[in-house]
């Protein structure tokens, strides 16, 4: 508790002592009056102190002015009444206050726990002058800088390993909670934890425009872009009290009058009564307080396990979703080629593979590259000559004075080889051996391993339609989407076209409650991520682009988390609507039953105390993602 | 241009008057306040000098409660 909090709870306990000396000492009524004066005002002078400037600042219905009318008019008719029965005046004040502890302790609890989720942000960088480490401001590294990470450390700022290997801790950012192993030359990303070796890193990035600092800035703003819930209920409590507050009006006056008219006895007293009952239901703060909190238990809750959701309106419009939209590379396959069949004609499979990879050992093109990872060995450079890339095609290579030819069927045509094509699905590197056919490689980019268990899981969560989009050949794409039990494809899809599927796929949803989600790598599908209506990108640590396009970032390639964001955002709904319902029926139940003058003001306060704290515990829930 | 600023403040329905009554101050385009993350983002008007205009956000929104800072 801090000291506001403390204080108050000082006050509350001091109030409650006097309530109970004035109902059990027997004092003269002028002393009793005193007591219960100390009480009400111990409790509560700073409502009444707010409820004045209010009214001196024309704003009028805000919640002190309704506790200050509904407590000073229980005393006012206590007098009149002559029963000096003050006890309600100041139960009520009371309880009030401790609801108002309650929720004040109870949101900074959970400040407190989700600022410890994202509790990444590192404090120091060690940078070595004279041989001596020394600790300075992750702000001021320049980039290029050598930084050293020792074990238990966090990574400050994004870099590559120049010296040491050890393995790093990434639970902060992806939830998972495997090491993963980090050598001489590898990148590694700040905010990961430093486990058992010395590293020492050459800065890539500025702290600024490293991970880390990226991933903050995203939490941090997540909370100003708010959900049609919290707008509603926002709006709603502006409406809700002055309704409330000229119902009481219209409640303390017009039955006394009809009764008058009617010929029967006014009866004022206990129509003020009920009036004021009203007033201290009118308080909305269960709701005005619980729906935030849920979204941020929400979303802080799902960065916990890795899935950074950039606002309540996307964890709102993510619960709904219906149709969800891969691009296959990256999300379905794991965005890696490797070679997957040579088939030879005469030749050696060795050798084929063996002079491929020598041929290509110049490109950098990821084919070239999965290549040259399946031949296992660094090829010689001094056994190849003449090396020409004929973009689109392939490469030309002299190796050990053998002329070899490796590219696709144009390739082969322009030379005038007969090949002899391939009927699995996937890329084709011919080879020619000194003009003849030699056979050819498959190369195919592999599925995710827990692809499939994904999709189900998609579908177990309501999910109705899966639609695959890629650059692929159709026969490529139409066993990968047969394989892996994809609903819908569209193959040989340039970038632009991806953006009208999308855009057919939105139409046939018709803009209802279904809303579609696109799956993407990050990488060059920006327009897509943000034409839809959610945009996730996934295996986006370590990348800019991605964590700035998507409105939902998956930190890892696991595809499982797909069907874990749409779970917690369902849950998170479930209760932000579970609590709108719960204390909107409350409330009118409080009304209708002070109105029939059935439930007095002891009843409201419970009734509004309570509802707020069942309200705010419940909001905590979303907090828990398992 | 976009700044924000760390707030004070006890409960969410304050908040959202905040919001409200910065949002109607000259000079501000927008303006969310987030109770869970104490944080106001504003979005000033071009041309605006956001240190002013910071001035009578804080003295409007002292009128709707007497009690939140804004820290500047």
């Amino acid at each position: 508790m801090n000291k506001k909090q403390k204080n108050a709870l000082y006050r509350i306990l001091i109030s409650a002592a006097l309530l109970i000396l004035a109902n059990v000492l027997p004092l003269p009524y002028w002393m009793k009056c005193a007591v219960y004066a100390a009480a009400y005002l111990t409790v509560g002078w700073d409502i009444l102190r707010k409820a004045a400037l209010g009214i001196k600042n024309k704003q009028v219905f805000d919640e002190n002015f309704l506790m200050a009318v509904a407590t000073i008019g229980a005393i006012v008719l206590a007098v009149v009444d002559g029963s000096g029965d003050f006890n309600e005046a100041v139960a009520v004040m009371l309880f009030y206050q401790i609801g108002e502890l309650f929720q004040s302790i109870a949101v900074g609890k959970s400040r407190k726990s989700i600022a410890a989720l994202m509790d990444i942000r590192p404090d120091y960088a060690n940078i070595e002058v004279d041989g001596q480490l020394e600790q300075v401001d992750p702000d001021e590294v320049a980039v290029g800088s050598v930084i050293v990470v020792q074990p238990g450390e966090r990574i400050p700022i994004d870099g590559t390993v120049i010296e040491g290997s050890s393995s790093v801790n990434t639970a902060a950012l992806t939830g998972e909670s495997a090491p993963r192993d980090v050598n001489v030359g590898d990148e590694v990303i700040s905010g990961c934890i430093n486990l058992s070796g010395v590293l020492r890193v050459k800065t890539t990035k500025e702290f600024g425009e490293s991970t880390v600092s990226k991933i903050l800035e995203l939490v941090e703003n997540s909370s100003s872009n708010k959900s049609r819930s919290e707008n509603f209920i926002s709006k709603f409590a502006r409406v809700y009290t002055p309704v409330v507050c000229f119902s009481a009006l219209a409640l303390a006056l017009l039955p006394p009058l009809v009764r008058t008219v009617m010929g029967l006895p006014a009866d004022f007293g206990s129509w003020a009564y009920r009036a004021l009952t009203f007033l201290v239901i009118s308080c909305p703060c269960a709701l005005v307080i619980s729906i935030p909190l849920s979204f941020f238990a929400g979303i802080g809750g799902a960065s916990r396990e890795g899935i950074l959701i950039k606002g309540s309106n996307y964890l709102e419009t993510m619960s709904q979703v219906k149709t969800v939209v891969f691009d296959k590379t990256g999300t379905i396959t794991k965005g890696v080629f490797e070679v997957v069949g040579i088939h030879h004609n005469k030749e050696e499979a060795a050798r084929i593979i063996e002079y491929a990879a020598h041929a290509e050992c110049a490109s950098s093109h990821p084919i070239s590259q999965s290549i040259r990872r399946h031949y296992g060995q660094e090829p010689d450079r001094n056994r190849v000559q003449n090396i020409e890339e004929i973009s689109g095609q392939g490469v030309t290579a002299t190796v050990d004075g053998v002329s070899v030819a490796a590219g696709n069927d144009k390739l082969m045509r322009k030379l005038g080889v007969e090949f002899i094509p391939c009927r699995s699905a996937g890329t084709i590197i011919h080879v020619a051996l000194d003009g003849e056919y030699a056979g050819h490689i498959l190369i195919s980019d592999l599925e995710k391993e827990d692809i499939r268990e994904a999709l189900d899981a998609l579908r177990s969560v309501g999910v109705t339609k899966l639609v695959m989009l890629t650059g692929d050949a159709e026969s490529a794409a139409k066993q990968v989407a047969e394989h892996v039990g994809i609903d819908e494809y569209h193959s040989e899809l340039l970038p632009g076209d991806k953006v009208e599927k999308v855009e057919a796929l939105l139409r046939e949803l018709g803009g209802g409650k279904g809303k579609l989600a696109f799956v993407g790598d990050g990488i060059n599908d920006a327009p897509v991520l943000s034409r839809a209506d959610i945009g996730i990108a996934m295996g986006a640590l370590g990348s800019d682009a991605a964590i700035e396009a998507a409105d939902v970032v998956l930190m890892d390639d696991d595809p499982m988390k797909i069907s874990r964001a749409i779970k917690i955002s369902r849950k998170c709904l479930k209760i932000v609507y579970e609590n709108i319902v719960f204390a909107l029926a409350v409330k009118l139940i409080c009304l209708i039953l002070g109105a029939l003058g059935l439930a007095g003001m002891w009843a409201a306060i419970f009734a509004d105390v309570g509802v707020m704290v069942l309200a705010v515990l419940n909001a905590m829930r979303a907090l828990k993602t398992k | 241009m976009k700044k924000s600023y760390k707030i004070e403040v006890d409960c969410a329905n304050c908040a959202n008057l905040m919001e409200q009554a910065a949002k109607k101050t000259p000079g501000v385009k927008d303006a969310v306040v987030s109770f869970m993350a104490l944080k106001m983002t504003v979005e000033f008007e071009e041309g605006a000098d956001p240190a002013a205009v910071m001035k009578d956000v804080l003295k409007a929104c002292r009128k709707v409660e007497p009690d939140c800072e804004i820290f500047m």
